[in-house]
């Protein structure tokens, strides 16, 4: 294959109205790898994604998906392309089965083969048992595993998900991140949009972080999270009594004020330059004479790093 | 994988099968399809376009038609005038079931199905027209209730069968021009709701400002002008004809005319703002 790029995109420029939804944005995926798309709400992911699907023209730039442009050979990518949305784009009156074989139909396979294609898909993705059901009895799992399906009848060589886990429950979310990296086994390029951290860093090669339609950091999930702030202290004081004495030493210590963890205040984390302030925080703790449980120091977390990059949460903008 | 073979390759560079106007159609036609899948799965969908005719029959033959026919209190009027007002009303009938269209667009584009049909590598119009397709087995419905309903009340063709078969067709053919301008308004519009409203200022005007109802002689002056250029009028004029008899061809021209026309306006404009829609 002469296929370099899964996908490349240089100079992509969207605009609406008055609004630039992504201003110059360039990207890379190597074929067989997957690419998380990080950023909040109108960041801009959405718009790559529609445009790398040839849902959107872009106003400027040049994006190639398998090899093939956007714009010019758009029917060419549309065969090579899968396509999952935030929300299950499937049929909610027709059954399972009916749905996969509609688009299987769609792309010129006979009856008794698009109607294989259906039953191994539904089998392999766990829905066997409900093929015959309409869709609207579906749980929202079921339902996303089922988009998920429809997005590979034609066998895809790049896949598109846009926020594939969206609104699912923890266990949901697991049985897609497996398929997603079975799909990768097979060779398939993917690119994924995400507001979950934790699902880039477990799925994605590589990262692109976008905010207000620019590129702000790009890299490996490790390389992010070395590039900023390094590592993260985190101590948890054994009497919550001491929290505060724990404070004022960490912060005479290494000279920054450590924070309380949003959804366990009992436990304060700090940013810390290098390994070397480990010690140094041992022994003023030890002099104190505080008894601390946990004392541990690690990689800054995505969001941490994306605090960093871009000003603010991964939320709504503030 | 064990059944590739049976797939279209998707990594050989073979040159991709050009678009033959067969494969559109036959797109169109699966498409068609699912709106009768839907049909077989939820029959209650078929409520509006049977309750709807039978309503209007109702209204208008039963209700209204002694005054209209002059306030007879014989029956006698009251059959002259379901004679005149019944092809009028499978007109109507037809007008307003095929509105469904745009509604059904807009439904498939807020849960993002026709996105998922714009990301394959199908011609441009096949979703559309496969829509429009699909929607006439709802306005088969209505025709048909029209006519048993119509029949039950006395109403009796007075013509032969292929020209009563020549003027449910026009109808169908009317109706299949309108449902590009549906189409065009579901893209527009596109929250089903919104849709519902539109689609109906727009409806409304075409089947009650027309001489379904009553002769347009006994309009207001400025209302005979609208009327007399009115799409449905000329319609429910060649299906009087067609099916209790009198003249055809005067009105038929103009309905060839009105249904080519808006096919050539609507369609283009639908299958851009298609193309262009985010």
């Amino acid at each position: 294959m002469d296929v370099r790029h899964g996908i490349r995109a240089e100079g992509l420029v969207k605009r609406f109205g008055r609004t630039t939804a992504l201003d110059g944005v360039d990207l890379a995926v190597r074929p067989g790898t997957v690419l998380g798309l990080l950023g909040p709400n109108g960041a801009g992911k959405t718009t790559a994604v529609r445009i790398f699907a040839t849902l959107l023209r872009p106003d400027a730039g040049r994006v190639e998906v398998a090899g093939h442009d956007v714009v010019r050979s758009a029917d060419q990518v549309r065969a090579l392309i899968g396509l999952t949305g935030q929300y299950a784009a499937v049929d909610q009156d027709l059954t399972g089965v009916e749905n996969l074989m509609l688009i299987a139909r769609l792309l010129d396979l006979r009856r008794a083969d698009a109607r294989r294609r259906a039953d191994e898909l539904l089998g392999r993705f766990g829905l066997a048992d409900v093929a015959g059901r309409v869709v609207k009895t579906y749980s929202g799992g079921m339902r996303r595993r089922l988009d998920l399906a429809a997005s590979l009848v034609n066998r895809p060589e790049v896949l598109f998900l846009d926020e594939p886990t969206t609104g699912l429950d923890p266990r949901s979310r697991g049985e897609v991140w497996q398929l997603v990296r079975a799909m990768v086994a097979d060779g398939t390029t993917v690119l994924l949009t995400t507001q979950y951290l934790d699902e880039a860093d477990r799925l994605a090669d590589e990262i692109v972080v976008l905010d207000r339609g620019k590129v702000v950091a790009a890299g490996s999930p490790a390389e992010l999270k070395a590039k900023v702030g390094g590592r993260t202290l985190d101590i948890r004081a054994t009497e919550p009594t001491d929290l505060p004495a724990v404070a004022a030493l960490v912060e005479a210590s290494v000279g920054v004020a450590p924070v309380p963890h949003p959804d366990d205040p009992g436990l304060l984390s700090v940013p810390v330059p290098d390994a070397d302030a480990l010690p140094t925080v041992v022994r003023a703790l030890h002099d104190g004479g505080i008894p601390v449980t946990e004392l541990a120091l690690r990689l800054a977390s995505l969001d941490e790093v994306f605090l960093a990059l871009t000003g603010h949460g991964t939320g709504e903008e503030s | 994988m064990a059944t590739v073979a049976s797939v279209p390759s998707t990594s050989s560079g073979s040159p991709l099968r050009r678009r033959r106007p067969a494969r559109t159609l036959r797109h169109a036609g699966i498409l068609a399809g699912r709106a009768i899948l839907k049909i077989r799965r939820d029959p209650q969908q078929l409520i509006d376009v049977t309750l709807s005719p039978i309503i209007f029959v109702t209204m208008f033959v039963l209700l209204f038609g002694g005054a209209i026919s002059g306030g007879a209190t014989d029956g006698g009027d009251r059959r002259d005038y379901l004679l005149f007002v019944l092809p009028g009303i499978m007109a109507q009938a037809i007008v307003l079931a095929s509105m469904g269209t745009g509604i059904n667009l807009a439904t498939d584009i807020t849960r993002g199905i026709f996105d998922r049909f714009r990301s394959l590598p199908i011609a441009r119009s096949s979703p559309l027209t496969g829509l429009i397709l699909g929607d006439v087995v709802r306005q088969l419905v209505a025709l048909a209730v029209v006519i048993l309903y119509g029949v039950l009340l006395g109403f009796r063709f007075r013509t032969g069968v292929l020209a009563v078969l020549a003027g449910c067709g026009l109808i169908m053919l009317f109706s299949f021009a309108l449902g590009w301008i549906w189409a065009y308004l579901g893209l527009l519009v596109r929250s089903p709701q919104g849709v519902q409203g539109t689609v109906f200022l727009v409806a409304f005007p075409l089947t009650f400002a027309s001489n379904i109802f009553v002769p347009a002689g006994t309009l207001p002056g400025w209302l005979q002008g609208w009327v007399a250029v009115n799409p449905v009028s000329q319609l429910a004029d060649t299906a009087r004809g067609l099916m209790v008899g009198g003249p055809v061809a005067g009105a038929l021209w103009p309905t060839l005319a009105w249904i080519a026309g808006i096919v050539l306006v609507f369609g283009p404009l639908a299958v851009l703002r298609y193309r262009r829609s985010t």
